[in-house]
């Protein structure tokens, strides 16, 4: 099914190329004459661009909405009634996706801009394994934020514009678009305790080498906390809404 | 013509009534629109704390061009709203219903889906420009309200005709093409100071998918330290081309349209 829908990795390809070739120019054009703006340098921030977007493909999905539908439809009371956990399917099947699009999406997309744009490679093959480990936490924290927006879905008429709300909020508050580092000061503190940096910034970071030994290992462990932390909002939700279900015409 | 305008207010009517039952809907949909702009200025304003300029321009003139922008695309989206064209017209077979009618299939496409709440992001754009004009300092000729007019018009025709010409693909074939998510992001480069992309982009920009005509040219009008004359007079011209062009593929794709075949 989903190698059914190539063209789409291909133009999906070809759009994230052109997102980064975008922020490409306009950093080169904010750095001007700069050789370093909050410590990064243009080698560093165009591979930031580049592989937080590539990272972006594999670990995106639409699970909010298929949750909100499937609570709209009524379908979602059919697969209650299923001996599985409904939750951890729809996580399951976001997963089989991304590896869909980690290896069809990510790893050529990264070849592609890398031959289009100048990107710096880490050279310690131990970073690309961390990086793979994190963003599989990205994918996840991502996921979980997409549940508890779907599962809005029960407590409110229309959470569409919510949906909406969210994906801009976590392009922004993750970093995809504009690195955490180069938020105002008074921004980062309150953005340290906020999910969305560990969905984007610190996979990004260890991959352009703005991490490095122990700090690594710090960046991971608040993903860590985050997968875990977060279930405890998706658990309560979840109980709740059981109780509200009752499907029309069931 | 005034034909189409009745019809236009009829529909208008009809939207109000249905819409006014789901009012938070509305409203939704206004603030979802706005974050989006307003992550995007959060984003030259940040850009800004680190750097005096962006190839030339200021914080207060990109601000300008982005406002210009969201009032551009503010009037393009309240009537051009054809984004699921092909899946609501082509394969539920819609466009048959619309073609026992006497008005132009366009017309009767665009005012079934016509968005009103799309206006109130192009309003704050009006808003921004407006307090850009102010922060600069720009002198205001009495005809500046017209020329703004008549560069929105134009910039509205270049997005109007470029997106009809990609809803008309779907008369042609019914694969989804992805094509139109492509194009809606290449429309973001028109938003920035042309004199930051290299000359193929430039090129490309200018001549062959002309959205720095929605954007940093129109604009550059009224921004006297950049003025441009001869780009930014060419935007309703460059408008009116592009929607001939969108006009006469939608007209050729009807002649091909055969129905869903149900």
């Amino acid at each position: 099914m989903m190698l059914a829908y190539r063209v789409n990795y291909y133009s999906g390809i070809i759009i994230y190329a052109i997102n980064i070739g975008a922020y490409y120019f306009l950093w080169k054009a904010i750095y001007g004459d700069a050789d370093t703006l909050q410590g990064f340098t243009v080698a560093q921030i165009t591979t930031y661009v580049a592989v937080s977007w590539m990272g972006r493909a594999f670990y995106f999905n639409n699970l909010d909405r298929e949750i909100s539908n499937d609570v709209r439809d009524g379908s979602l009371a059919v697969q209650m009634t299923r001996p599985y956990n409904y939750l951890i399917v729809k996580m399951m099947q976001g997963f089989g996706e991304g590896i869909f699009r980690f290896g069809l999406f990510m790893i050529p997309g990264m070849l592609v801009v890398s031959l289009l744009f100048p990107i710096t490679f880490p050279s310690d093959p131990v970073r690309y394994v961390v990086f793979v480990v994190m963003l599989w936490f990205s994918f996840l924290i991502n996921s979980q934020l997409n549940i508890l927006t779907g599962l809005f879905a029960f407590f409110v008429e229309n959470n569409e514009g919510m949906m909406r709300m969210k994906r801009v909020l976590v392009d922004l508050l993750s970093g995809v678009v504009l690195p955490i580092a180069f938020f105002p000061s008074w921004a980062k503190p309150v953005l340290d305790w906020l999910p969305f940096p560990a969905i984007t910034y610190l996979p990004s970071s260890v991959f352009t080498g703005r991490l490095n030994g122990p700090e690594v290992w710090q960046a991971l462990l608040v993903q860590v906390i985050w997968v875990a932390v977060l279930i405890l909002p998706i658990m309560a939700m979840w109980r709740s809404a059981r109780r509200r279900l009752f499907v029309q015409g069931g | 013509m005034s034909f189409t305008l009745s019809l236009f207010r009829e529909y208008i009517a009809n939207y109000l009534k249905t819409k006014l039952t789901y009012r938070a809907d509305f409203w939704v949909e206004v603030l979802s629109d706005l974050l989006f702009s307003a992550v995007n200025l959060v984003f030259i304003f940040v850009v800004f704390i680190h750097t005096e300029s962006l190839a030339g321009w200021t914080e207060a003139e990109v601000v300008f061009v982005y406002g210009y922008f969201m009032l551009a695309f503010g009037v393009f989206s309240t009537f051009f709203n054809l984004w699921n064209f092909s899946e609501r017209y082509i394969v539920k077979g819609e466009m048959d219903r619309v073609l026992t009618r006497p008005a132009h299939s366009l017309v009767q496409i665009m005012l079934e889906n016509v968005d009103p709440p799309s206006m109130v992001g192009g309003l704050v754009g009006l808003a921004i420009m407006g307090v850009s004009w102010s922060t600069l300092g720009l002198p205001f000729d009495w005809y500046d309200p017209l020329m703004l007019m008549v560069m929105v018009i134009g910039s509205v025709l270049i997005y109007g005709g470029l997106y009809t010409s990609l809803a008309a693909i779907s008369f042609y074939s019914d694969a989804p093409t992805g094509i139109v998510p492509l194009m809606f992001n290449i429309q973001n480069y028109g938003r920035y100071p042309i004199q930051i992309f290299n000359k193929g982009i430039r090129f490309l920009l200018s001549w062959v998918l002309p959205f720095a005509f929605v954007g940093v040219y129109p604009a550059s009008f009224f921004l006297d330290r950049h003025e441009d004359l001869t780009m930014s007079l060419l935007t309703p011209v460059v408008g009116v081309i592009v929607a001939t062009i969108g006009l006469t593929i939608w007209n050729r794709g009807i002649r091909r349209y055969r129905g869903a075949g149900s």
